[in-house]
């Protein structure tokens, strides 16, 4: 499934790269431990987590993920959208927390 | 004597570190700022430090060795090895445990060791900023069995801080002391978290870049400048 259908169905926000929504999502995963997506997300995931700092988008480039979505409301830092931005990689965002975030999104790719 | 101290500094090897942050450069700043006593902590990297610390004493300047731990939790941890011969085995500790992930210098910054004359000796290539496969328990053992000095770093923060990813100070930790962020007000902070009260509190910079050094220094009650000094001064620091 194309990133900008998730993106429409699950009324997501966009805070960054609304040019590069047109990406094939592979999966998901989530986790809010960078060292644990570094081990074990794959390419063309997304990544549901509650942090929103920099280093989380160096961890998605290096991983090749696809885009992330931030829970309950979290915003992303402005280094973060920076960084981003540089990347190519959408950060995205909803008022859900992760539970039901996830439980939509696990329907919506299988 | 009172002496000011800064025991929290990254340099050109952590890869957030500016890379103005050379041996030269720190050691100077130090001074400049009225700074005793320096500890230079990259992260999960000791690699630097030594060559630091020799060029200080050279100058005047106290410079402890050591590391910012990352946890298997991602808890931000500074330990404080006493002499060289600890920080080899913690050095060892790190480098086997640290999970192996390959550093990308345009994303996360360049990961340098460099001389006293600024000449570049070794770049890093395993990403430094990961965690290591051990908890901060396992962490506290090890620096205990080393006697190091075991300091969670930032407490007051959200990112990567002992309160921030864990919530409290687990009852089984018994650290040196606990480190708060230049930004942190200690009144509000501990009447938040007034179970904390009986630790000892350092403040320090973790400075990444020059003129951060000596931004929120401690005051350490030492005779002479010698670690376990440094020890016993911590802990005096009991709030």
């Amino acid at each position: 499934m194309k990133l900008d259908q998730i993106v429409e169905m699950l009324k997501l926000k966009v805070y960054s790269c609304p040019n590069h929504l047109n990406k094939e999502v592979t999966g998901g995963y989530s986790s809010d431990l960078l060292s644990d997506v570094m081990g074990f997300a794959k390419e063309g995931q997304i990544w549901i987590t509650l942090q929103t700092h920099k280093n989380t988008m160096g961890v998605a480039s290096l991983k090749d993920l696809s885009a992330i979505i931030l829970v309950k409301g979290f915003t992303p830092d402005t280094d973060t959208l920076e960084l981003s931005e540089q990347e190519g990689i959408p950060v995205l965002g909803t008022d859900m927390d992760c539970f039901e975030l996830c439980g939509k999104l696990y329907n919506l790719l299988n | 004597m009172e002496v000011k101290a800064d025991l929290h500094i990254h340099t050109t090897l952590s890869p957030c570190g500016d890379i103005e942050m050379s041996p030269r450069n720190i050691v100077k700043k130090a001074l400049e700022r009225g700074l005793g006593i320096i500890a230079i902590t990259d992260h999960n990297s000791t690699l630097q430090a030594p060559i630091i610390e020799k060029l200080g004493k050279r100058e005047g300047l106290m410079v402890l060795c050591g590391a910012e731990i990352t946890t298997k939790e991602e808890v931000h941890v500074i330990v404080l090895a006493p002499a060289p011969k600890e920080l080899e085995l913690l050095q060892s500790y790190l480098s086997s445990n640290l999970i192996k992930v390959p550093n990308n210098p345009n994303v996360f910054g360049y990961q340098l060791v460099v001389d006293e004359d600024e000449n570049v000796i070794h770049q890093e290539d395993s990403l430094l900023i990961g965690a290591i496969d051990k908890s901060i328990e396992e962490v506290e053992q090890f620096a205990k069995r080393i006697n190091a000095l075991f300091i969670p770093a930032h407490i007051d923060k959200q990112q990567n801080s002992l309160i921030g990813q864990l919530g409290f100070l687990p009852p089984s930790l018994k650290p040196d002391a606990l480190e708060l962020s230049p930004r942190c007000v200690f009144e509000s902070f501990i009447s938040n978290n007034a179970y904390l009260r009986g630790n000892s509190f350092i403040t320090s910079s973790d400075a990444h870049y020059c003129n951060q050094i000596g931004s929120a220094p401690c005051n350490l009650d030492i005779k002479e400048p010698t670690f376990e000094e440094v020890r016993r001064a911590i802990a005096l620091l009991k709030k």
